[in-house]
């Protein structure tokens, strides 16, 4: 769908993005702007971590849940947008 | 109820021969069956019919899951603002700015690891005038002579060489020792074979030393022949050529104001393959020394550093004060002089503002393609741009000489300068430009430093030599190994900002 291709443009396109990424409840990727085998580790890796993360705010707080995720690396900054069925992955390169 | 009893042996025929051509049927078993069965996957099946051409990867993730377009669509509306936000908050952050975290240990100080000398040299009161790290980082040399005695003298000197890996390693026992026919003013190992080091003589003689021949050691001479040097060699540094395959180009530099491209002939020989000369005519008018104003007059190179981006382009620095910019692509035929079998050529391009006295040392970025460093006589260290004549910044870090100045081979921002005071500054332009970051004693009673060489295979030591015929290995701490998040970006303002 067009529409769905444009969104991703958009954020692709803005300064730094090295890389955007849509994962789904399972963790599979569905759109990618990276290669296949860097895409499933990427989104493998970061599936988990995200629910991992929810547990984590949720067990604190029962009434608490995640809304974003941001992991501040030496190279980069990986954000995770989560939701009930699909994970936006984008990493950017703050510095660049 | 127990008791012995002895149970007859039972014989059992043998079944070999029939056995061989027996049917052997399973007619029952004791144990139950292993039973499998798939409970849940999370893969979905899929088959490959005849496809003779790869598939894109957004495709084949595409196919991988059941895609309902209209809901990722619904979810990226819902997430595309709130990620755009961070984005551009992100871009415009300057919150982790100069932020690191020590995962590791942190070397907090710099430490002197070995102090290396060789007591026969010591009791010659000869110094150490070159400092060369080999191939593989795990070896570092030292050449023996003089500096500071402009006589001739036929007296014998030494290339001493140490194995830092070594597990008894003896610092007033090197490995090996080299005899040189006189005083050995600089030294280089190859980029690539381990063994081999170059050495320039007092004499104007070139020498390369195979390290792994103990018992004769001297593989190539230049010998004294015309082409050779009238001068002491003031540096020689080894040139990849691809062009030329596996042979060996050594190029030497002198005060007599040649510089010459060695070859390797038969019988141990260096013949000549291509020379220069800097000769005071070549030098721009505004440049130019009132002493020297006759045409003929030579330029002493006292040092020459090549540019790691253009294999043609090297910076030489010269005993009037100035650092030029040469090139070995240029074709301009130098003044004929007496001597010689090749015809020389005048490789300058251009003049930098010069020091208030004679260069010691020049030394071209490793990460940026028109910054050099040069130091010398004036106790000043210039950064200079290629582009233009007038230094970027100039440093006063000494009262005294400045013999060596060597830019960090991981850090874009930081160099490191020997001085005649004894000490090693090590300069950070991100934390200043004007003063040095560490100050390390190296050598007591003022007794100058009079080479550096950063180990760039194992980027914490730097190895220095002084006067008093010692080389201190120095392990730097991480400030000084570690490379910054916005360093690059640094170095190419300072590079650009001040040319305007």
């Amino acid at each position: 769908m067009a529409e769905v291709e444009e969104t991703l443009k958009r954020i692709q396109a803005h300064k730094g993005v090295v890389a955007t990424m849509v994962v789904n409840a399972e963790g599979i990727p569905i759109r990618t702007t990276l290669d296949n085998s860097t895409t499933v580790h990427y989104t493998g890796l970061l599936h988990q971590l995200t629910m991992k993360a929810r547990s984590t705010v949720r067990d604190i707080d029962p009434q608490n849940d995640l809304t974003f995720l941001r992991i501040r690396s030496k190279k980069h900054e990986i954000m995770v947008a989560p939701d009930k069925e699909y994970l936006l992955i984008v990493i950017q390169n703050p510095s660049e | 109820m127990f008791a012995d009893e002895t149970v007859p042996g039972a014989a059992v025929q043998s079944l070999w021969r029939s056995a061989r051509n027996a049917r052997c049927e399973a007619k029952s078993c004791q144990t139950a069956e292993v039973a499998t069965a798939e409970a849940a996957v999370q893969s979905r099946s899929s088959r490959d019919a005849a496809v003779q051409t790869d598939r894109s990867a957004a495709r084949d993730v595409h196919h991988g899951a059941r895609v309902d377009d209209s809901g990722v669509l619904a979810f990226l509306r819902r997430v595309e603002e709130v990620v755009t936000k961070e984005l551009n908050k992100n871009v415009t952050s300057r919150a982790f700015d100069g932020f690191d975290v020590n995962w590791t240990d942190q070397n907090r100080t710099v430490l002197c690891l070995h102090t290396l000398s060789y007591p026969e040299a010591q009791d010659q009161h000869l110094q150490v005038t070159g400092v060369s790290w080999n191939a593989t980082g795990s070896v570092v040399a030292c050449s023996y002579g003089r500096l500071n005695d402009g006589d001739w003298s036929t007296e014998k000197s030494y290339v001493c060489t140490w194995n830092l890996d070594r597990r008894r390693l003896d610092p007033q026992r090197p490995d090996l020792v080299v005899d040189a026919p006189s005083s050995v003013m600089c030294l280089a190992f190859h980029p690539s074979q381990p063994s081999l080091i170059a050495g320039g003589l007092f004499s104007g003689e070139t020498v390369v030393w195979d390290t792994s021949k103990p018992e004769d050691p001297l593989i190539w001479r230049t010998g004294m022949t015309d082409d050779t040097h009238t001068d002491p060699v003031s540096q020689v540094h080894w040139l990849s050529d691809a062009k030329h395959g596996n042979h060996i180009q050594l190029l030497s530099a002198s005060t007599d104001g040649k510089i010459l491209v060695w070859r390797e002939e038969r019988d141990g020989r260096l013949a000549v393959a291509e020379g220069f000369a800097l000769v005071a005519q070549q030098i721009p008018r505004s440049a130019r020394l009132k002493k020297l104003a006759w045409g003929e007059a030579a330029v002493g190179v006292t040092s020459l550093s090549f540019s790691h981006f253009d294999p043609h382009v090297f910076i030489v620095g010269v005993e009037g004060g100035y650092s030029l910019k040469c090139s070995t692509a240029a074709d301009t035929p130098a003044p004929r002089r007496t001597g010689g079998s090749v015809p020389l050529r005048a490789p300058a391009e251009l003049a930098f503002s010069p020091h208030s006295g004679p260069l010691y040392s020049v030394s071209c970025s490793p990460f940026h393609r028109n910054l050099f460093l040069s130091c010398g006589t004036d106790g000043q260290v210039h950064l200079s741009s290629m582009l233009q004549t007038q230094p970027l910044i100039s440093l006063q870090l000494s009262t005294k000489y400045l013999f060596c100045v060597r830019w960090s081979p991981v850090r874009p921002l930081v160099f490191a300068v020997a001085s005649g005071e004894g000490d090693v500054h090590l300069v950070d332009f991100e934390k200043s430009s004007q003063k040095p970051a560490v100050s390390i004693k190296q050598a007591v009673d003022e007794c100058p430093v009079y080479c550096l060489e950063f180990n760039s295979k194992q980027t914490q030591l730097l190895a220095a030599g002084d006067a008093a015929g010692t080389v201190k290995v120095w392990q730097l701490s991480s400030d000084f190994t570690e490379q910054r998040p916005r360093e690059m970006n640094h170095l190419e303002l300072l590079a650009s900002e001040l040319t305007d």
